[in-house]
């Protein structure tokens, strides 16, 4: 059986546009919202663009018909993130542009992503990242898939795709065990930074991106209610956020032969032994 | 009044350290309840009342992949009706709560540092560096709280609790188990949750030995940083960060590690910090408590003799 000659495939792939995690990173105090100026796409959701590229080509990829949407919610500045998956293959763009989202919890983001894929039409395979490096909550990708009624392949460290039998196998840990899980689509994989080697994108990845085309829809369009997304559609509230006050240097010595020494006095003293 | 449920997918033995750090949040609130799959021990039931928490509702373990677990926990949220929902933070234990939260259409609050009576949550944001405060606007909450973060305290409860069984619908799972294998043990306690971590990085130069001897003499978990996990020096399941484990232990023992941005994010909100480094400039020795500059070769060893002859 030809690979290329079985169904396209259209996979979604989910990035998000983040503060750089490289940099230090502030909460509004006004807002209790995270500042995102300085905003890349999130390096977890690499892996996320990578292993879902990699599922389109093991069908033949875009000649064979197979679609990788890169979709994103968040505001106007999002859309850079949409622009570095096509640059490294996405097939084109779905960006849920609407400011009543801001603010959206776990619980009303995986509502709004859900309605998002469903707009979509027709997808076999929702792609994600084991985390935001931003809110990390790390739940999303199994709200989505309980809300779409899909498996949920989540926290994949390797991911084995069989074309002809259009299953995934995943190996993923589960305490002192370490599993392999398989499902068939429609499916919700979230990948870890175990899972692959993202590629980069090159020269004609990046010019071939600015032919790409990206749809912009709101909320509105999707039949989401303003009262179910954002912070009226959130079961959870920030009332308040502290930097955490800076750790500071404590005592430094330069190992003159006996700092093993002074390392268990020091621990005896703080009653850690 | 506020009722809480606890969930918990193992009680075959006594709770573990974060299963009680877990009894003894649910006690804070007016009446709890223990959901659970799969047995439980005399000893488990005795000390689950211990806390003052007297009722277990029992379902049978699952034998796929969390869609049981799912689905006994739905079950339990609607026998129970509690207004909140506490859990271990690990990844599967998140997955399950996450996926009630949508069934039920409430919030999901991860990383939990402290729950009150009256359900404000205090989490870690941006992997530590601040401390937030967040509310439920629902009537039912779900919560998953940190290891190492509360002071286990028994409330005093005289009678063991009662288990009672749980009845819970079939479900069809979309998944299925193909492999399942243990990853080998190591003795050491999980890197999660344990109070003393021992991690190394660049500076072993390819041997975790001296870093494995004064866990050991500690009693501690071994962690790693990415440069070391990514060098293949040592397994990723022992990588500290965003992308492995994060900690919170009441000591970190940082050797050979620089401490760039997104290494501290895995651990700065340990309670003391300790590092060991050949070089005086390393960024770690901005945040560590008790700092050496040295070879982490002579000097975790001799920590590690040191401690071992206090103790005989």
């Amino acid at each position: 059986m030809s690979d290329a000659s079985s169904t396209p495939l259209t996979i979604l792939v989910l990035v998000k546009h983040v503060p750089d995690a490289q940099f230090d990173r502030h909460i509004d105090q006004s807002t209790l919202r995270m500042d995102r100026s300085e905003s890349i796409l999130s390096e977890l959701d690499e892996y996320a663009v990578e292993a879902a590229l990699a599922i389109a080509e093991e069908r033949g990829g875009p000649k064979a018909g197979n679609q990788v949407i890169a979709a994103t919610m968040g505001g106007p500045k999002a859309v850079g993130s949409i622009k570095k998956a096509l640059q490294m293959g996405a097939t084109s763009g779905l960006h849920l542009n609407d400011e009543t989202l801001a603010g959206s919890d776990a619980t009303a983001t995986s509502r709004a992503l859900a309605a998002l894929v469903k707009y979509a039409g027709n997808v076999d395979l929702v792609v994600t990242g084991m985390a935001s490096t931003d809110a990390e909550t790390a739940v999303v990708p199994a709200q989505l898939a309980e809300r779409l009624e899909f498996a949920a392949l989540t926290n994949a460290s390797r991911v084995e795709f069989d074309s002809a039998a259009s299953a995934l196998t995943i190996s993923r840990d589960h305490g002192s065990e370490s599993l392999k899980l398989s499902a068939s689509f429609p499916a919700v994989l979230s990948v870890t930074d175990q899972a692959n080697e993202p590629r980069y994108p090159n020269f004609r990845g990046i010019m071939a991106a600015k032919k790409k085309k990206t749809e912009e829809v709101t909320a509105a369009d999707l039949g989401l209610d303003a009262s179910a997304v954002g912070a009226a559609g959130s079961g959870t509230e920030v009332v308040s956020a502290e930097a955490r006050p800076a750790r500071t240097a404590g005592t430094v010595i330069t190992d003159n032969g006996q700092a093993g020494i002074a390392l268990v006095n020091y621990l005896a003293e703080q009653k850690l032994i | 009044m506020t009722s809480a449920l606890l969930f918990f997918t193992e009680l075959t033995q006594a709770p573990s350290k974060a299963q009680r750090e877990l009894l003894t949040l649910a006690a804070r609130f007016d009446s709890a309840t223990v959901a659970l799959t799969g047995d439980i021990s005399e000893e488990a039931t005795g000390i689950v009342g211990s806390y003052g928490i007297g009722r277990i509702l029992q379902a049978p373990a699952g034998d796929g992949f969390q869609d049981h677990e799912v689905g006994v926990l739905d079950a339990a949220v609607q026998t129970v009706n509690p207004q909140i929902v506490l859990l271990a933070n690990d990844s599967f234990h998140r997955e399950v709560a996450a996926r009630v939260a949508a069934r039920r259409e409430v919030g999901i609050i991860t990383d939990a540092i402290d729950v009150s009576a009256d359900r404000t949550v205090t989490k870690d944001e941006l992997a530590g560096a601040y401390t937030a405060r967040v509310n439920p606007v629902a009537d039912l909450v779900l919560v998953t709280v940190k290891p190492n973060s509360v002071e286990d305290a028994p409330a005093g409860g005289e009678s063991a609790a009662v288990v009672e069984p749980l009845e819970v619908a079939a479900y069809a799972s979309r998944l299925q188990v193909v492999g399942r294998e243990e990853k080998p043990a190591s003795g050491r306690p999980s890197l999660g949750e344990a109070r003393i971590v021992v991690s190394g990085g660049r500076g072993v130069d390819g041997d975790f030995s001296p870093v494995e001897d004064l866990a050991d003499a500690l009693g501690a978990a071994v962690g790693a940083s990415r440069a070391a996990t990514d060098a293949g020096w040592i397994d990723h399941d022992f990588q500290v960060g965003q992308t492995g484990t994060t900690v919170s232990p009441q000591l970190y023992i940082s050797a050979g590690i620089s401490g760039a941005i997104q290494q501290k994010a895995g651990m700065q909100t340990s309670k003391y910090i300790v590092a060991v480094n050949k070089d005086e400039d390393a960024p770690i020795f901005e945040i560590a408590d008790f700092g050496i500059i040295g070879d982490l070769k002579q000097i975790l060893p001799q920590a590690a003799e040191e401690i071992r002859r206090r103790q005989s």
